[in-house]
């Protein structure tokens, strides 16, 4: 059956050979080379649930009264959004599952390639020749940040509304034209009748364009091959690892299974943005101690360090909140796509490289992304910093002055530790051998 | 080339076709439960464990089949060097150029072609301005006009016997809930306020009016410590001097809430003697 199939396939596709030279592919075993494959598997997993939701979601903002079966909020006025996210939650069969499978999936997204990212930086993967696919993978990362802020605004509950009033007071901060990039953006002053259909728009597009990036990223992969960490018989000319076919594809397999598995545990037994509890969007009231996702937080905490610094250009005001909003991401994210491109300048190294470095074999770099990540974790306690002052007693005040110092001590405290690690690691292995 | 082929026994193959076995089996059980709650209208517990237990055992048993029964040989294979060779390069060089050529000889219509494309790709962009009407008329709008009655959320003219140290939010009449206008009225005493100059009898019998949205990032500024007089944002707890015209004091906030002027008619009634002393919202490009 399947060998008259595939004989049906080739009389038109005439593609054995090729596909016998796929299925030979040597695919490195080690498991740091699967995290990509997580992002891969947790977005293939967001479709699915997304495009559930969708079928229901209902991105209007007209206004109705609540007549649903969630008791709370009987007679409430609300939008029609919050109210088909209500339906999702409470009258579609499974549909609360699906919606938290849907959120948890995209942490897991953000995540994996977060990681991902940590593996390709601190081994030097990036090197010539794949520079390319470093600044596509950057840009994944961006989309899905992005992405995951439309989805979980658009639900319009009062939580994802204080977020959207923040962003919007970010791009307006923008000199010349932040009025109109949230304008257009948002269309209007947030929250006008167009945000919610706005930001739905983009969360269904966007993805066409992740997939379209994803199928390069791997297509360059393809081509170039893996990298492989340093071993006997792994070099520039020769790649060590199973073929695709069996071994590799069943494992890869199973571990999207797993993959969707956890999203499918976490989706039912880990309550995650329960909108209902929220209430619907009013634009005359906020929540305490309100945070956003994981990954947009250390903007979140940049945004309460950063002193009152609004000042003026020519009589014309650049409030503060530009240089935490917009001007630090564009800075942060600057040096993560040049990254490949400075370090072969600094180092002077133009060199094809096949074979992974030990962290420790580069000590810069290394130190350099230790105290990157150090910088983000300060930035994302500063991004809860009032829950932290509740938790422990403080006051949010004495820990602001606290973190301030140390978004600059402690990045600097840890690079220059890794460093001198390093370095002190990479002459006892010289050494040794 | 084969580098390590493993040596693991027929032990080991039954150990793992066991397990594969196993797994697989919960596998379905997990999915035939999956199935029974579903009909059964089951809560999202039921659902998301039994789905996830089908899911991850068909995983494990997958890689557990992969590792203990599949061929598990580690090769080696060739990279390509990725350059093409000089002689590839030039033949493309050759074949692109001559097709160039060909265009260049017809130079006009080139250009007459690509400033069409030009003039097109910056016509769509100009379809942006469809998206929004003109910003700065909507940022400017004012809020309130003089004579307006201060009413509550409900649309009820505010009370006069407020007390001292209360807070509410209030609109415009026929306004109330709107974002632009909101507003919060407190009552503070006469004699303890230090207003900025020009605000002579703005505050009538101690009543005094801000615009509610911070202007650091929009949040709504909604709790009020009544004993030291200080408006807080909940959101980057930024931190505002009522007596001082909600001057900020604390956090990441960089001007004042913008004052909204009052007074009280013949009948004891609140209301405007016009628009806030700015516009209200968090800052953008314009000038002060």
């Amino acid at each position: 059956m399947i060998g008259r199939l595939a004989r049906w396939f080739d009389d038109r596709l005439g593609a054995a050979s090729f596909t016998r030279r796929a299925i030979g592919k040597v695919f490195p075993d080690h498991w740091s080379f699967m995290l990509g494959e997580i992002a891969l598997f947790s977005f293939i997993m967001l479709v699915g649930t997304g495009l559930f939701l969708a079928m229901f979601f209902n991105a209007s903002e007209t206004r109705v009264v609540y007549d649903g079966s969630y008791e709370a909020l009987k007679g409430v006025q609300m939008s029609a959004a919050y109210r088909s996210a209500l339906e999702i939650t409470f009258d579609v069969p499974a549909g609360l599952l699906v919606r938290q499978i849907h959120h948890w999936a995209a942490l897991i997204f953000v995540g994996a390639i977060a990681i991902h990212l940590a593996r390709i930086f601190f081994t030097g993967a990036f090197r010539r020749p794949r520079e390319i696919n470093w600044l596509i993978g950057a840009t994944l990362l961006v989309l899905g940040m992005l992405n995951g802020f439309t989805g979980y605004s658009v639900p319009d509950d009062l939580l994802s509304g204080t977020g959207l009033r923040i962003a919007y007071s970010v791009l307006l901060s923008v000199p010349f034209i932040g009025d109109w990039l949230a304008f257009i953006l948002f269309g209007g002053r947030v929250p006008s009748e167009l945000t919610i259909s706005r930001l739905y728009g983009l969360h269904i597009v966007v993805p066409f364009l992740i997939l379209a990036l994803l199928a390069a990223h791997l297509m360059i992969l393809w081509r170039q091959k893996h990298t492989n960490r340093t071993g006997p018989g792994r070099t520039n000319t020769r790649i060590v690892g199973s073929r695709l076919w069996p071994t590799y594809a069943a494992k890869s397999l199973g571990l999207f299974f797993i993959v969707s598995g956890a999203a499918a545990a976490l989706g039912g037994l880990v309550q995650i943005n329960p909108v209902w509890l929220y209430g619907p969007f009013q634009s005359d009231a906020v929540s305490s101690g309100s945070q956003p996702d994981w990954y947009i937080i250390w903007l979140e905490g940049a945004l309460r360090l950063f002193p009152a610094a609004d000042f003026q250009i020519g009589g014309r005001l650049v409030p503060g909140i530009f240089f935490p909003g917009i001007l630090l991401p564009l800075v942060m994210f600057g040096i993560l796509y040049a990254w490949p491109f400075l370090e072969a300048r600094l180092t002077g190294d133009h060199e094809c490289h096949h074979v992974l470095e030990r962290p420790s074999q580069s000590p810069f770099r290394t130190a350099f992304g230790c105290a990157a990540l150090t910088f983000l974790l300060v930035l994302i306690v500063a991004g809860s910093d009032d829950v932290v002052a509740m938790v422990t007693g403080g006051s949010v005040a004495a820990l602001r002055s606290a973190l301030r110092m140390l978004v600059f001590a402690a990045p600097a405290a840890v690079g220059v530790a890794a460093f001198f690690f390093c370095r002190t690691m990479k002459a006892a292995r010289r050494a040794q051998a | 080339m084969n580098l390590s082929p493993p040596q693991e026994g027929r032990g080991y193959r039954r150990h793992a076709m066991i397990l594969a076995v196993l797994a697989l089996l919960i596998a379905l059980a997990g999915g035939v439960a999956f199935l029974i709650f579903f009909w059964e209208k089951r809560g999202t517990a039921a659902l998301g464990v039994s789905l996830a237990l089908a899911l991850a055992c068909l995983g494990f048993g997958l890689i557990i089949w992969a590792h203990g029964l599949m061929p598990r040989e580690e090769v080696s294979g060739e990279r390509d060097l990725l350059p093409s060779s000089e002689e590839e390069r030039k033949a493309f060089r050759d074949d692109f150029v001559q097709g160039e050529n060909k265009i260049a000889r017809r130079q006009v219509l080139g250009w007459m072609a690509g400033g069409t494309v030009g003039l097109l790709a910056v016509g769509s962009v100009s379809l942006l301005r469809s998206m929004t009407r003109s910003p700065l008329p909507v940022l400017f709008q004012p809020a309130w006009r003089k004579d307006m009655i201060v009413v509550t959320a409900g649309g009820k003219p505010v009370s006069t016997d407020l007390q001292d140290g209360d807070i509410v939010t209030v609109f415009p009449e026929g306004h109330a809930g709107s974002t632009a206008s909101q507003t919060i009225l407190m009552r503070v005493d006469e004699k303890s306020l230090r207003l900025p100059p020009g605000r002579e009898g703005w505050t009538p019998q101690g009543f005094i009016a801000f615009s509610k949205i911070c202007t650091h990032a929009g949040c709504p500024v909604a709790q009020y410590e009544k004993n030291i007089n200080l408006l807080l944002c909940p959101c980057h707890q930024s931190t505002f001097d009522v007596l001082t015209g909600a001057q900020p004091v604390g956090g990441p906030a960089g001007r004042p809430l913008p004052q909204l002027p009052l007074y009280i008619d013949s009948r004891g009634l609140l209301r405007a003697q016009g628009n806030f002393s700015s516009a209200p919202g968090p800052g953008f490009w314009s000038e002060l």
